[in-house]
């Protein structure tokens, strides 16, 4: 095993950014989500923990709208970003992904070179006038997904032939580099080693200070580590929310008990 | 993590039986064979298949090739002025009034003193018999080429001409002697002195160009008779074909995979479309004939009609590989454009599209092989007819020029009585199929080129 990093854990912001009322959420007829409510912090990590098909995932992916592109899906209630209700019908899903970035659960570099990887974005969302400071958008993104120095002399050299972890720390550069707001973590350790992931974890504390970071984990220990806040999602119920140190040593719903102690899971 | 569950064995596990590991058991050796004898039946299989295929191109090759090669006569011919201009004043209007029997005299004559000077004997052989070597091809080049540059009268020039059909068969060994005494059309003394000529120099086989660039040519000269019109006629229609049926194919593909609601209506286009796949090419064939010709008038046997056709048959293969190349494209791809904030569109044609690239050629490529190789719809919209001429260039209408195709090319000389039609036909074959390789190379290289998956 490796050394666990000693990260913050302590909440020390109070400003909403994200809040989440009466959210449910459909596929087809079946409801995957009911009725919940929650408020996300700026420069906190919040960590939504319970078990498979609790619906943790699906509430991340209604954060950003990804939702949409699941025809049969459906979302009830509204979330609003700095006050605006992201489901209104004026708001583009595109230009709202630019705000709300996103990485996988499975490292997913688009299949050209490490500069383009994160180029991509800021190019698409017009944030460059000029090369140059399109080359320091990617500099600064790598350097902020603690890349740079591995590869700033190989950055022609394609991103899917970089090793697994390396490849999970581009696509925070990319989610990075078109300047969000929030950014979404769908799992994003799950297919790394140890390793890997103790640098991706101690990069996401490092993160918070720039953005909110949400993000699903399967790892209980995890969400200790890394997170300020904690969901509790269970059978499509947000259970509890609270700071992760009160979820963990002091939880109020014998649902979080079960499953942090290991009797649900 | 799951509750635990009490540790009971299963009820019922089979006893342990000691047995060595050296020997195998019964069954294990049932199985060992049953195995053995799969792996033989594939490569049973594929030796079937490639033996047929050899036999195939052995068949081909040893019929077409020869067509690649033609008997032709080389002699002098003094271009008499009295009889090639009679009036004697080089007008071209009153040298068009000698037909290619003035120049088919002409040149008899002139063959006749040729094998005299040589001392080559023509005992047993008729005046006619000679005349009969001359392929009717060659007194109408060389009116036209007289016609072309008249200060050629009065010249002794030297004339390269076919040989009639028959004798080309003698030297390819397609006409025997024994043949030739059932056969009207040639006798034993004529192969006998064709003999004597071959020995002089005067009869000789030579590649044949004009098999590829000499238009198709009537029954009684299928020496004379070459592909030019066909290849011509499959180069515009391919090249047709690719600029309809691809953007078509690729943006309905796109549409249906990517941006099209899934409900009723999109079901039932995906069932047309993989139904329209499997129609017989003849329908196509009538649909092109009811709508291009009759409806909307355009002319019949030109490779525009005849391209509309093949597009209408191909556009259903090309949608259904270009909409699995770009099934096949992982979704994380997708996701990881849509996580950026790059609209569909973007996502379809900075990321899917690259990479489905290679798919959707191999798809068309397939598509246009079989188009290349259609025969039926053709025969219905007219490209069947006998076409002597040209068509024009690409740009000056040459797509609405009557034109045939290289397939329709071999079925029509392939029924042709004249065995001389037949051993074109192969050799139609072989060039069809060396478009056909070029044509995968070119796709090959494309492939390579795109599929720098990274």
């Amino acid at each position: 095993m490796y050394d666990a990093p000693n990260l913050e854990t302590r909440v020390t912001q109070t400003n909403t950014k994200i809040t989440a009322r009466g959210v449910q959420v459909y596929y087809g007829d079946k409801q995957a989500l009911q009725d919940v409510n929650v408020d996300i912090l700026d420069n906190t990590v919040t960590a939504f923990i319970g078990p498979s098909g609790c619906g943790k995932s699906t509430f991340l992916r209604c954060l950003n709208r990804m939702n949409d592109t699941i025809s049969s899906a459906r979302v009830v209630g509204e979330i609003l970003l700095d006050g605006e209700n992201i489901y209104d019908k004026r708001v583009d899903p595109v230009q709202l992904r630019a705000k709300v970035g996103m990485v996988f659960q499975k490292p997913n570099p688009f299949p050209k070179s490490i500069y383009d990887n994160v180029a991509y974005g800021p190019k698409i969302h017009g944030l460059t006038r000029s090369k140059a400071e399109l080359d320091e958008i990617v500099e600064s993104s790598l350097r902020k997904a603690a890349l740079w120095k591995e590869v700033k002399d190989r950055l022609g050299e394609p991103g899917t032939g970089l090793s697994g972890g390396q490849q999970q720390r581009l696509c925070i550069a990319r989610a990075v580099a078109t300047a969000p707001e929030v950014l979404l973590m769908d799992e994003p350790c799950s297919a790394l080693d140890p390793i890997a992931t103790a640098q991706v974890e101690e990069l996401i504390d490092e993160l918070r200070a720039s953005f909110s970071v949400v993000i699903v984990t399967h790892s209980m220990q995890q969400a200790a580590r890394v997170s300020q806040k904690t969901a509790f999602f269970h059978l499509g119920n947000l259970v509890e929310y609270g700071d992760t140190s009160h979820i963990f040593t002091n939880p109020s719903d014998p649902r979080t008990e079960s499953y942090i102690t290991g009797r649900i899971g | 993590m799951t509750d635990a569950t009490s540790s009971q064995a299963p009820a019922a596990t089979p006893s342990p039986v000691h047995s060595s590991l050296l020997t195998q058991s019964a069954l294990m050796k049932k199985r060992n064979a049953a195995e053995a004898r799969f792996k033989a039946y594939g490569v049973a299989a594929i030796c079937v298949s490639l033996s047929v295929l050899a036999i195939m191109l052995c068949t081909i090759f040893s019929d077409g090739v020869s067509a690649f090669k033609q008997a032709s006569l080389t002699f002098p011919v003094t271009l008499d002025a009295d009889a090639l201009d009679p009036k004697g004043n080089r007008d071209r209007a009153e040298m068009m009034r000698v037909t290619t029997i003035g120049y088919t005299k002409l040149l008899n004559a002139q063959l006749l003193a040729h094998l005299e000077t040589r001392g080559i004997s023509t005992e047993g052989v008729t005046d006619k018999d000679v005349a009969a070597f001359i392929s009717r091809d060659t007194p109408a080049r060389l009116r036209d080429m007289v016609l072309e540059s008249p200060e050629l009268l009065g010249q002794t020039i030297k004339v390269e001409g076919f040989a009639t059909g028959r004798i080309d068969g003698y030297l390819k060994g397609r006409v025997t002697r024994d043949t030739a005494a059932l056969d009207t059309n040639i006798s034993v003394a004529q192969l006998d002195l064709a003999d004597l000529m071959k020995n002089e120099g005067i009869l000789a086989t030579r590649f044949n160009w004009s098999f590829l660039t000499n238009p198709d040519a009537s029954d009684q000269r299928p020496e004379a008779a070459g592909l030019g019109v066909a290849l011509i006629g499959s180069a515009y229609m391919m090249a047709l074909v690719v600029i309809m049926v691809l953007p078509l194919g690729v943006a309905a593909s796109i549409y249906l995979e990517e941006f099209a609601p899934r409900n009723r209506w999109t079901d039932l286009i995906e069932v047309n479309i993989s139904n329209l796949a499997a129609v017989p090419s003849i329908v196509y064939g009538i649909l092109g004939l009811a709508i291009f010709i009759n409806f909307a008038k355009f002319p019949q046997s030109s490779p525009l009609v005849g391209a509309l056709v093949l597009t209408l048959m191909t556009l259903p293969t090309i949608i259904i590989a270009t909409r699995a190349a770009i099934r096949a494209v992982p979704p994380s791809i997708r996701d990881a454009a849509l996580g950026v904030g790059a609209s569909k569109m973007q996502t379809v044609f900075h990321h899917v599209l690259p990479l489905a690239a290679p798919g959707i050629l191999t798809g068309t490529i397939l598509g246009l092989a079989s188009a290349l190789g259609e025969t039926a719809p053709l025969l219905l919209i007219g490209m069947v007819a006998f076409v002597a001429n040209y068509p024009a260039g690409p740009l000056d209408g040459g797509v609405l020029d009557p034109a045939t195709a290289l397939p329709v090319q071999v079925y029509s000389w392939a029924s042709r009585s004249d065995p001389a039609f037949i051993e074109r036909s192969a050799g139609a074959i072989i060039v069809l199929l060396a478009f056909l390789v070029t044509m995968n190379i070119i796709a090959i290289i494309l492939r390579r080129r795109f599929e720098r998956r990274w």
